[in-house]
């Protein structure tokens, strides 16, 4: 991949290429104000605080934040839908949702300087990926209770460029206004961006065509391959962005055109990594939960949030100028994590090893964990193609040998591997990617 | 440039600043509001090194000056222009001044402090046409001009001012305001201690709200004025009985 040489272009340099040290006072003042803001507004706070005797004016510096018990999901939940919030609801200008009103439902609000903040957090990542105020950006996340798609457009709109809110779904209609409005800059899933270059490709639209030239995608995580395609297919550079819906929504992190990991916004989010078994802080660098307290927030602000995302920061200086940290783009969520024979593993390793042995995608694979004499045993099965099966023994063997040692190192621990056929995995594969035995 | 960082300080057994943390910026005007008795003046006299805190520390370009002493604090860049003026009444405006710059006198600038001089001058033209009056006979914004004319002439990298608006009419309050923001255009870097939180965060870049003895907000300018515990504790505005008193 070529870097596209960029601009240094930034919406608040000021907030962007803090000096460090600066940052750390910045932080330690914001923190401070934030704990003694919730522990006099929130009772969920206030309660747990003094649980563990803790005083907010204790606090004396960012690490002491390590002493405060970390929210979970659960815990927004518990409190639907207002239980959390640090103002009175006259002062809330907006209310968003996720998980619509099931019984997973959390509700976000957002004062008036909420909202300002968080525009300018989104127009940082729409100039990060290369948007400025002459860009004609179209939103294709949906426009609901969700926090997207306002998110990204109020940011668009204070970046002063033109905004249309063109939702989500009609892929069709999407693409005549991309060609209509001239659409410079889309705003979409990596999935439905893929899925508007498929259907350019049906329709006979040519790509190279129109006016697009960025891609900002957010919503789900991505492959390489995934970015290269809608590069290529789409004629385009495309961005990610993080977004986490209880501590705002977009505007958290979001890669610059360097395309090297997402700049955290640590003057508004303070980030921690920590081990999702042990929960102690990793080692600089290393892999872990990533874990966020709200700096600025004013109607909604939460401490020590679990995302349930795993991730490494690197501290390492970017060439775009930026002094934050970024996350390396979020690979898996500890959701998903499996513990076997003592070792964290992730079925998208699994997936991301099978990938790159065999190309463009992973073939069909299935993790079974049995617990046989108290120990655990693992089998990968993976599908392999008729031929491949039939023809060639020696083959064979040399490819279940060469996923087995990539599986052992990339998760340090010894899988088996199996292969199956089409037939097999027929059968299997609705139990899903992951069959554990040892709890039945 | 200014970095505080967890100050506390106890006058006896009575807590006065807990645990303060604020900073301010090379070139910005910061703000720090509070109500009386909220511990404003402590802070500034800790920074000076007029009473010594309990613990933290205070930074100045990185380095504490905690234990610097008042005249090496001042040695060092951070000059304080203290509540109610306090000019040499029975001493002309132009001598005032020169009391300002003793230092550089002392080192033999001559030259360098009649540029300053004639930069202030340019500054607040006031104080040029009243050069040789008394200083007592100014009226009280000319007085506050003077006290801020004389603190300047230190050549401060720091200027710190405590209740600059106090007594004074809320149109020379104006002046005074304006006054200030053409001090921060000429360089200096400024910490606005006030109780008139309107005033002070509509020049101001940054501020912070102080309420006995702790930092209770902080934020831009911008985002203070809209904050509504803000509006309604210090700004004289309930945001939401207003609300609620307009007919539907």
């Amino acid at each position: 991949m070529t870097t596209t040489a960029a601009p240094a272009t930034y919406w608040q340099p000021d907030g962007e290429c803090m000096d460090r040290e600066e940052l750390a006072q910045l932080q330690l003042e914001r923190l401070q104000s934030t704990l003694s803001r919730v522990a006099r507004n929130v009772p969920f706070y206030r309660t747990r605080f003094d649980e563990i005797g803790f005083d907010p004016d204790d606090l004396r510096s960012v690490d002491d934040l390590r002493r405060l018990p970390l929210t979970e999901k659960r815990h927004l939940i518990d409190a639907y839908p207002y239980g959390l919030l640090a103002v009175p609801l006259r002062e809330v200008v907006r209310l968003h949702g996720t998980g619509g009103s099931g019984s997973n439902a959390i509700v976000m609000g957002y004062t008036r300087n909420d909202i300002k903040t968080w525009s300018n957090l989104t127009a940082r990542t729409l100039v990060a990926g290369g948007v400025t105020k002459d860009d004609v950006v179209q939103i294709t996340f949906d426009y609901g209770l969700l926090t997207g798609a306002f998110g990204v457009h109020f940011g668009a709109e204070r970046l002063g460029a033109s905004v249309i809110p063109s939702s989500s779904g009609n892929s069709k209609r999407q693409i005549k206004i991309m060609q209509d409005y001239k659409t410079t800059a889309l705003v979409a899933t990596p999935s439905y961006a893929l899925h508007l270059a498929e259907t350019m490709g049906a329709m006979g639209v040519n790509p190279n065509a129109l006016s697009l030239r960025r891609v900002l995608v957010g919503g789900e995580p991505w492959s390489s391959e995934t970015r290269r395609r809608i590069q290529a297919e789409l004629a385009v550079t495309a961005t990610d962005n993080y977004a986490v819906s209880e501590l705002m929504g977009p505007g958290v992190a979001a890669e610059c055109l360097e395309r090297q990991g997402l700049h955290v916004n640590e003057d508004h989010f303070l980030v921690e990594v920590l081990d999702p078994r042990t929960l102690e802080p990793v080692p600089p660098g290393g892999r872990g939960e990533l874990v966020i307290t709200t700096l600025t927030k004013e109607a909604f602000p939460i401490v020590r949030f679990r995302t349930r995302d795993l991730t490494s920061l690197d501290f390492a200086p970017c060439p775009c100028g930026r002094t934050s940290v970024r996350v390396r783009g979020i690979e898996a969520r500890t959701d998903d994590m499996l513990i076997v024979k003592g070792v964290n593993i992730f079925p998208s390793q699994i997936e991301a090893v099978l990938r790159e042995i065999d190309g463009e995608t992973a073939p069909r694979h299935q993790l079974v964990i049995e617990r046989r004499h108290a120990l655990d045993d693992a089998t990968v099965l993976v599908e392999v193609s008729q031929s491949v099966f039939f023809d060639e023994v020696r083959l064979q063997a040399e490819f279940r040998e060469t996923v087995k040692r990539r599986l052992a190192a990339e998760l340090g621990v010894t899988l088996e591997v199996k292969l199956v056929q089409k037939t097999t995995m027929d059968d299997v594969a609705a139990k899903g990617r992951v069959v554990d035995l040892r709890r039945a | 440039m200014l970095t505080i960082r967890n100050l506390d300080v106890a006058y006896g057994a009575v807590t006065v600043l807990r645990r303060v943390s604020l900073h301010v910026n090379a070139g910005q005007i910061v703000a720090l509001v509070g109500a009386n008795g909220a511990g404003k003046t402590t802070l500034l006299k800790a920074i000076t090194g007029l009473v010594r805190p309990r613990g933290g520390d205070v930074l100045l370009d990185g380095r504490s000056i905690l234990r610097a002493g008042t005249e090496r604090t001042v040695a060092l860049g951070c000059s304080l222009v203290p509540e109610g003026r306090q000019v040499f009444g029975d001493m002309t405006v132009r001598e005032n001044l020169l009391l300002g710059a003793h230092v550089q006198l002392r080192r033999g600038r001559r030259d360098e402090v009649r540029e300053d001089l004639a930069r202030l001058f340019a500054m607040f033209p006031v104080l040029e046409r009243r050069e040789r009056q008394l200083a007592g006979t100014l009226s009280g914004g000319e007085q506050q001009m003077l006290a801020m004319g004389r603190a300047l002439m230190a050549r401060p990298a720091l200027l710190m001012l405590d209740e600059p608006s106090m007594g004074l009419a809320p149109l020379v309050v104006k002046d005074v305001f304006d006054a200030i923001v053409r001090i921060s255009r000429a360089g200096s870097t400024v910490l606005l201690v006030e109780q008139n939180a309107r005033a002070a965060l509509k020049v101001a870049h940054r501020g912070y709200v102080l309420e006995t003895g702790r930092i209770v907000l902080q934020g831009t300018s911008e985002e203070l004025l809209a904050n509504q515990d803000m509006q309604r504790a210090y700004l004289g505005r309930d945001p939401g009985a207003e609300m609620e008193r307009r007919p539907s």
